[in-house]
């Protein structure tokens, strides 16, 4: 992992650096215009936060049942990647459907679920800050807890808005679309890629920390 | 059935909170017939080597047997040689002294019928069963949460400041009934930070400062004299 | 052993409560309140708009069981006995289930006065058309919020601002079981009955319980020791 990291830090950077080109090059879409290539954003950001939601579930869970504090550093990692990423989706999200539709916020399905998630996952980080010793353990408990209600909230929410039928946010303009498959691509991998950069960055630092902790307690016990 | 062993050992046990140290490698061990007085100063460890050997904490590193065998090995049966008193008292309020133990027995599957009104009566609460314990006075709730650690004649009996707030002939009774456990074999454990308390009382010192194990050996006389300074206002 | 655990922390709770009786009246009274307060937030010219009421219920509901979840671990907290129970020969997790029939049979209670006062605010006919199917959505929907708020609650009696991180953490995980809860009740208050959309709903309601019952279970142990 640790060789294959700046090389994957100039791959990423690459293709962020190339991707705003192909997306200028992408199609329009027909109704919407310029706007609607915000979706090369805001798709790939939600790929990035639900791996984030999954990592954390499973490190969490690890951690939960195993003790390893390893596990305990992906947790709290994936947690802020995830909280960070939803954030650009709740943002692009938004800002998309004020320009197409005229409204910021219209409990579109997929928006109301990730914002649950987001909510669920902030949870995680302020029982860290504010819980007191001992609790990275129930930050654990509430990532399992989340992690594990990510189907049900997405199942819920979409029945929930498909009985009072509104405009989809989110239509299959990859399929529409044959011009934009190749940018969406790119900018997909972008996401996912940046995502493990970040995670990789953000696990040693923690790991940095536990070591520093453990220096402090060996040099106390001299 | 019941899960047993005559000795506990805590082997290179530690447990931390971040930098925060509670224990440092400390390795003890105790057998029946002791009662080992673990001495120190106020946040010393003392309760968590007590909860350790209860089962309500586990080690950051290191290992705890009872006997040859792990927690994990053998089960939620362990704890029915367990036994623990601290300071909190570990009694509801609201209800009787009665319910109190009768709850307590047959959690740990004791006929109430045959238990409880002796406990009352070693407790000196014969005529107060039926009254709610948030009437009792400090020294009445000691004398019943006592009892209650005791009830199922544990192997393992740990003390966490059984002394707060006792008269002397409180402080008597609670000294007797130890002596009495040890000599019929169980395992006694006292944490305790008054050294005069604890003198002619415990058969061996276990003293603890910052998390480390400073010292283990039979106890003789005079302990206040002997480990003023290491105890004392750290 | 273990569902005699269980049932004896039921009944060791049940003596405690008949004692006072404070938890269960002052939840009562709370979730009245609630009722009212949304009441008259949502209520315009005499009537409240479509499937208010539902939502009223759960509302209520929600709020009132993560009071008293607070209450009846507070009461553990006190003397600690909680450690004194952990430290029983029994599976740890027995003492969730204990603590859990607790917690469903106070909201049992409470939703057995809540319903019909809400019937009786808003369309009382209605409401009891189906009465079986309306029990299984209070049940699905109480079973699956009382599981996750139980081990939330226990988890937290050792932190730190306990209080107000109970509903952070419990709301947006248990958002499933108030939308199954709201939807479901509405579809059954509609006129004629929407059957279908109700045992839907029933059945996500279901698969939450045995999902979160079942990781409540295996939690909960790990998430007690120190």
């Amino acid at each position: 992992m640790r060789k294959m990291f700046t090389p994957l830090l100039v791959i990423v950077a690459a293709m962020f650096a190339a991707a705003p080109i192909m997306i200028a090059q992408a199609p329009f879409e027909s109704t919407m215009g310029l706007i609607q290539k915000i979706f090369y954003y805001h798709v790939p950001a939600w790929m990035a936060m639900y791996s984030a939601i999954a990592v954390c579930g499973v490190a969490s869970a690890m951690y939960l049942f195993k003790g390893r504090t390893d596990a305990d550093g992906y947790a709290v990692s994936a947690a802020e990647l995830a909280v960070v990423f939803g954030l650009i989706g709740l943002v692009t999200g938004p800002l998309w459907g004020r320009k197409a539709w005229g409204v910021w916020w219209q409990w579109d399905a997929r928006l109301t679920s990730a914002l649950l998630l987001e909510l669920i996952f902030v949870a995680y980080l302020m029982v860290r800050k504010f819980g007191g010793p001992g609790s990275e353990k129930l930050a654990a408990a509430t990532a399992l807890f989340g992690t594990a209600t990510t189907p049900f909230v997405y199942k819920s929410v979409d029945i929930w808005r498909t009985v009072h039928p509104k405009t989809s946010v989110v239509p299959m303009l990859a399929n529409s679309m044959p011009g934009a498959g190749r940018p969406f691509a790119l900018s997909s991998l972008a996401f996912i890629l940046l995502f493990v950069v970040l995670l990789t960055l953000r696990v040693k630092l923690a790991r940095q920390q536990h070591t520093l902790d453990e220096l402090y307690l060996a040099q106390e016990d001299r | 059935m019941h899960a047993d062993f005559d000795s506990v050992r805590l082997v290179e046990v530690s447990r931390h909170f971040g930098r925060r140290r509670a224990l440092s490698k400390v390795s003890l061990t105790v057998g029946a017939g002791d009662i080992v007085g673990l001495l120190g100063p106020n946040g010393a460890g003392k309760s968590t080597l007590i909860g350790l050997m209860a089962t309500l904490v586990a080690p950051t590193t290191g290992v705890v047997r009872f006997g040859d065998r792990t927690a994990r090995e053998m089960g939620p049966d362990l704890r029915k040689a367990i036994g623990l008193l601290a300071h909190e008292l570990h009694l509801y309020p609201e209800l009787s002294a009665r319910q109190n133990l009768t709850f307590f027995a047959e959690l740990y599957g004791l006929d109430p019928a045959a238990t409880v009104d002796a406990a009352l009566a070693r407790a000196g609460l014969a005529d107060r069963g039926d009254d709610e314990v948030n009437g009792f006075s400090r020294g009445m709730r000691q004398r019943l949460a006592l009892e209650r650690a005791l009830l199922h004649a544990p192997r393992l009996v740990l003390f966490d400041e059984p002394f707060t707030g006792l008269d002397d002939r409180a402080v008597c009774l609670v000294s007797d009934r130890l002596r009495q456990l040890a000599s019929g074999g169980a395992i006694v454990v006292l944490a305790t930070h008054d050294l005069d308390l604890a003198d002619g009382l415990v058969t061996r010192v276990a003293l603890v400062r910052d998390g480390r194990l400073i010292a283990d050996e039979p106890a003789t006389s005079g302990l206040r004299a002997r480990y003023r300074s290491a105890v004392g206002s750290a | 052993m273990f569902l005699r655990t269980a049932l004896l922390v039921l009944r060791k709770d049940f003596a405690i409560e008949m004692k006072s009786l404070e938890v269960l009246l002052t939840t009562l009274f709370f979730a009245v309140s609630c009722v009212l307060v949304f009441a008259f937030a949502f209520v315009k010219d005499g009537r409240a708009p479509e499937d208010a009421a539902a939502g009223i219920l759960w509302i209520a509901i929600a709020f009132a069981g993560t009071l008293a979840l607070g209450r009846t671990f507070e009461r553990e907290r006190y003397s600690e006995t909680l450690r004194a129970l952990l430290l029983a020969p029994a599976p740890r997790a027995a003492l969730y289930v204990g603590k859990l029939l607790g917690m469903l049979a106070l909201l049992g209670v409470a939703e057995g006065l809540l319903v019909p006062l809400v019937a009786f605010l808003f369309q009382a006919s209605a409401w009891f058309s189906r009465p079986l199917l309306l029990l299984a959505v209070l049940v699905g929907g109480t079973v699956g919020f009382a599981a996750v708020g139980t081990l939330f609650a226990a988890m937290l009696v050792r932190a730190r601002s306990r209080d107000v991180l109970l509903p952070i953490l419990l709301y947006p995980i248990t958002i499933p079981v108030i939308i199954g809860g709201v939807r479901g009740t509405a579809a059954l208050l509609a006129s004629p009955a929407d059957e279908v959309t109700a045992t839907m709903w029933i059945g996500i309601l279901f698969a939450f319980d045995v999902v979160f019952v079942t990781l409540s279970l295996w939690t909960f142990e790990p998430l007690m020791t120190e």
